[in-house]
């Protein structure tokens, strides 16, 4: 295969899980508005979300203070912010129609059908769009392509490109969002375990769609211990960073098997996923918590260069 | 009495390959005809050929008008019609052959010199290399006029890289979906083997230094081309790899192309650029589409490049005059396919009677293309003929003329029914170890009522385009 | 007359090119004018493997070879090292394998495009000859050419074309023959772009030892060499390389290197090259 189709795949695969976190932040921005401000002198809920969108520097030199309408716009519509769900699905959208066909029908037609979908929604009257029906539209849309990548598409190269691409995204989202969490949302350690700490939480997991797996998997109250258990290390979990880690290894042995030739992205991600494995709750409390997700989310980063070094960029090693 | 050949009636009476869509057309609803119109629209659309004509321009998201009432030939118009396409597409190949070669014909003064090496066509780095086979252009795509029963004119050659025949394909593909009956009742010859003979064409004429099976690639100017679709499409039809520049790389003796598993060589490619842009190491210096190094492995015979640098000097509008001199110069044959009537504004003789009928003729530009620096007298005002005559006497030798041409008509769906508009056909004609040309081609109609004017980005559109069984 | 020559470029790149090809025009080839006794092209990138290869003759009678190089290129050396022995044809170009049509060398580029002065200039010198032969028309627009232009380096750059030369009226070789080629082709005269080494004189007429200059194509007579910058036609003191429409298309070295495309990259050229007289 190319490497600059397989590097295509890729980034389909990206923005669309991408699509997906912003659309998640929305809601957990528009849940945590809900709570009644207690805190005093606690930071803007919107300012947290943006945050830990990585935008929040952007936003505010764009638009000022963080209202909700234009956090939405921002991270909705705005063409010129880069991870604006608008943008993500054009920037699928564009990659999907250069490796058009090396995709199927039904794969084609949803990315493409999101597309002209959301350029009908830019030419709609913002007041019809409220913000539950931009977030329930954007998961169904990801969901959808997501079946059709399942349902129709070749197990080939390919298909492990657009899988590592998921995986290498979402680890990356989960351990961001965990970080945020916990290290921006929170803006006193005194709060830990207050009130308001839980009901955060709990915002967190619907906003991984994992609260109710949550309450199945755990039961009872929601801890930091338990959450990092359960996001973190958890094999069940679809969002855990084990899980996430636990994909990359599989779809890499997969490539290196068909290939017949095993590569350094492969080692690294076994590396990773050995530790995973032997790892407790209480490791990562040892080592700090924003310690560990930031040696996570470094970790992920070199193993997507190591992937862009070994297929995506055609270079002669 | 229209002045115009209508290629579905004979006075009254049906000619024989039509008479069942005579039938089919008089039989159909106006409800069932705009329910399958947009049927066939939404195929297009999902499907994605979206698709500008080759420097047409236009928006690359627009769709041509697809008509749904074919074209059709019989057997024994195709039989003429294909000899003569072969017949040229071969004598081209001989001339480019030729003309980078030792350069008989120009000897023999059967083609002023000047007219072939001093063309901006011709490529200097081109000469004394022959590439596999003899070959220089793999495909011809021959622009056809018809003017009566027996009369098929040739309008232009195309040697380079001929646009148009993803709508030849999938014309036929959503006709056979929509009305599939038409396929039961009538014997219609398909083209559905043309992806695989253009495929064929490639390999036989892969560089003898290539041992194995030759892999083939199309490249590709980028996804923001215009004709991207068809290079997707072609690409995926022939079970080859699409590649851009960038996706190539010269090493040593050879081009290859990166891929996931490590660099893979490529023996041919079909190039769907212009030369200027090929390699910037010996064309323009500032390209970036094309590949460094490439003419190199080319000219030492590493890679066959398809059509071959140089080709566009046999498609040039002043070489199109002598191209039935070259049927007779190469192959011995008198050539099957006419050329227009062409006046050369060069000749004193033939630039008194162009300036004598300019309201009757169509001037051209000896280089121009796409319509540009052009005169059509009868649609003309009297003043732009009075500026075009200036021009002509000013410099004579850049203007060709020719009569304005009685184009056929074919049935079409219009408004209110069905009514005759005026049609031309391009042909692909294969030319590797075989010259081969599938039966069909693709048929452009002027859809504007008494329009002569069939390019897409004036109002044209496409039709499907049969030819009848033996 | 034996000449020996040493050429040696080096590119320094920083940041490094993250790979680079190159076409080489730096073979001569044998004509009555030069026979090649010892020729050797030699290429060097440090550390990175250099790919040579896809070398073959053009129509025009170059030798052309393709050097690539992968990696982290930091600096590239091209030595050729040679020893000609030449004779002097009164800068007659005889016994080239020469394929190409002279009447292709009637295309102006935009190196060598004439604007009205250079037309004018070409017209002028033409106009007095009356019916003389293609030989002394030749001669006529090169003596033209070097009358116009003062030779002096640092006035004009690699990118400077025969009208822009003309009107600063001052220029190196490159723009002497620029000039020559796009008047000789204004005038229907064939005319290309040749680059080569010249001996520098021990009496300073020559003045530089990597050199261009013209040839104008002369029915009966086949090509013949112009130097306008230094006022002569071609002899035993000059080794000729290639030739092309212009500076660029004929130039010993063409290539590109792929960097990074957003930082500005510093492409340092040394360029030394000795041609020096053996003894007999």
């Amino acid at each position: 295969m190319l490497s600059r189709t397989a590097s295509n795949l890729y980034w389909i695969a990206r923005y669309m899980e991408r699509a997906e976190t912003s659309a998640r932040l929305l809601e957990v921005g528009a849940r945590n508005a809900l709570m009644p401000n207690i805190g005093g002198g606690m930071r803007n809920e919107w300012e947290s979300v943006l945050n830990a969108h990585g935008t929040l520097n952007a936003f505010l030199d764009k638009y000022g203070d963080p209202v909700q309408r234009n956090v939405e716009t921002f991270l909705f519509f705005d063409r010129e912010n880069p991870s604006s769900i608008a943008s993500c699905i054009s920037a699928a959208r564009e990659n999907a129609r250069i490796v058009r066909t090396a995709l199927t029908t039904q794969m084609w037609d949803a990315i493409n059908t999101a597309f002209q979908e959301v350029r009908e929604m830019e030419r709609t009257e913002r007041s019809a769009l409220p913000l539950s029906d931009l977030v329930e539209w954007t998961l169904r849309v990801c969901a959808l392509v997501r079946g059709t990548i399942d349902a129709t598409l070749l197990r080939n190269d390919g298909y492990h490109f657009l899988q590592l691409g998921y995986f290498i995204e979402r680890a990356d989202n989960t351990a961001r969002l965990l970080d945020v969490k916990y290290y921006v949302l929170l803006p006193q350690v005194s709060m830990v375990g207050s009130g308001l700490d839980n009901f955060q939480w709990g915002t967190l997991l619907r906003a991984l769609s994992a609260h109710r797996a949550f309450n199945w998997a755990y039961g009872g109250e929601i801890t930091a211990r338990k959450i990092a258990d359960f996001l973190i290390l958890n094999r069940q979990c679809p969002r855990s960073i084990y899980s996430c880690v636990s994909g990359i290894t599989d779809h890499l042995d997969a490539v290196a098997r068909g290939y017949g030739k095993s590569s350094a992205a492969q080692t690294q991600s076994r590396a990773m996923l050995a530790e995973l494995a032997e790892m407790r709750v209480d490791h990562i409390f040892d080592e700090g918590m924003h310690e560990f997700l930031s040696r996570v989310i470094g970790d992920v980063n070199r193993l997507g260069f190591a992937v862009h070094d070994t297929y995506l960029s055609g270079d002669i090693k | 009495m229209s002045q115009y050949f209508n290629e579905m009636f004979d006075g009254a009476s049906v000619r024989p390959p039509y008479s069942t869509l005579e039938h089919w057309a008089r039989e159909m609803s106006a409800d069932l005809r705009s329910l399958k119109q947009s049927e066939a629209e939404a195929l297009f659309r999902r499907i994605g050929i979206t698709f500008a004509v080759y420097g047409e321009g236009g928006d690359p998201d627009r769709l041509i008008p697809f008509d749904m009432f074919p074209r059709v030939f019989s057997a024994g118009e195709w039989r003429k019609l294909e000899a003569g396409v072969k017949q040229r597409a071969r004598a081209l190949n001989a001339f480019l052959a030729d003309v980078y070669g030792r350069g008989e014909i120009v000897k023999a003064g059967r083609i002023p010199a000047h007219l072939v090496y001093k063309n901006a066509a011709y490529e200097k780095a081109a000469v004394g290399f022959m590439p596999p086979l003899g070959v220089f252009s793999h495909i011809v795509g021959i622009d056809l006029v018809r003017t009566g029963p027996e009369d098929f004119f040739v309008l232009e050659d195309n040697c380079r890289t001929p646009s148009g025949v993803s709508y030849m394909l999938e014309n036929r593909e959503i006709m056979m979906r929509m009305f599939p009956h038409l396929f039961q009742e009538s014997r219609i010859a398909p083209v559905e083997a043309y992806p695989n003979l253009l495929k064929r064409t490639f390999a036989s004429v892969a560089p003898q230094k290539c041992d194995r099976d030759p892999t083939i690639v199309i490249l590709t100017p980028g996804h923001f081309n215009s004709a991207y679709y068809e290079h997707s499409f072609l690409a995926d039809m022939m079970g080859v790899e699409l590649v851009e520049g960038q996706d190539l790389f010269v090493s040593g003796d050879f081009c290859y192309m990166r891929t996931t598993e490590g660099p893979k060589k490529v023996d041919v490619i079909y190039r769907r650029l212009d030369d200027d842009f090929i390699d910037p190491l010996c064309f323009r210096p500032d390209s970036m589409l094309g590949v460094p190094g490439l003419m190199n492995v080319y000219r030492s015979g590493g890679v066959t490049i398809c059509s071959a640098p140089g080709a566009g000097v046999a498609d040039d509008k002043a070489i199109y005059t002598y191209v039935p001199e070259m049927v007779r110069f190469y192959l011995g044959e008198e050539p099957i396919l006419a050329n227009v009537p062409t006046w050369q504004c060069a000749k004193a003789d033939d630039c008194k009677y162009v300036l004598e009928n300019l309201k009757d003729l169509v001037v051209k530009e000896v280089h121009g293309s796409g319509g540009y620096g052009m005169l059509v007298g009868p649609k003309s005002t009297k003043e732009e003929i009075e500026i075009f005559r200036h021009k002509i006497e000013d410099r004579p030798d850049n203007y060709i003329a020719q009569p304005t041409l009685a184009l056929s008509t074919c049935p079409t769906f219009v408004e209110d029914g069905v009514a005759p508009r005026h049609v031309d056909l391009r042909p692909y004609c294969l030319v590797g170890k075989d010259v081969e040309l599938v039966p069909g081609g693709l048929t452009r109609v002027a859809l504007t009522e008494g329009s002569l004017v069939v390019n897409s980005s004036q109002g044209g559109g496409v039709k499907d385009t049969w030819v009848m069984a033996e | 007359m034996k000449l020996q020559v040493r050429h040696k470029t080096t590119y320094r790149f920083d940041p490094p090119t993250r790979s680079m090809v190159q076409s080489l025009r730096l073979t001569p080839s044998a004509f009555e004018g030069q026979q090649i006794n010892a020729w050797d092209i030699t290429c060097d990138a440090g550390d990175c493997p250099v790919e040579t290869g896809s070398s073959f003759t053009e129509g025009a009678g170059d030798h052309i070879m393709t050097v690539s190089v992968r990696g982290e290129v930091t600096e590239f050396t091209v030595t050729v090292t040679g020893e000609v022995e030449t004779s002097d044809c009164s800068g007659v170009v005889k016994g080239l394998r020469d394929k190409v049509p002279p009447l292709a060398y009637l295309r102006q580029t935009t190196a060598s495009w004439p604007n009205a002065v250079l037309k004018d200039l070409a017209r002028d010198t033409l106009i007095d000859l009356g019916t003389a032969g293609v030989l002394q028309q030749a001669h006529a627009l090169s003596k033209a050419t070097s009358d116009a232009l003062d030779f002096l380096p640092g006035e004009t750059e690699a990118s400077t074309s025969a009208a822009e030369a003309i009107g600063i009226g001052k220029g190196v070789c490159q723009d002497f023959t620029h000039v020559l080629i796009g008047m000789a082709r204004a005038s229907d005269i064939p005319a290309r772009y040749v680059t080569g080494y010249l001996l520098s004189g021990s009496d300073g007429s020559a003045h530089e030892a990597s050199h261009a200059w013209a040839e104008l194509y002369v029915a009966g007579l086949g090509w013949v060499g112009f130097d306008a910058a230094n006022e002569c036609c071609p002899d035993e003191r000059y080794i000729r390389l290639g030739s092309g429409f212009d500076a660029i298309d004929a130039a010993p070295i063409r290539g590109i290197s792929v960097g990074e495309v957003d930082q500005e990259m510093l492409e340092e050229l040394l360029v030394d090259v000795a041609v020096t007289q053996m003894q007999q």
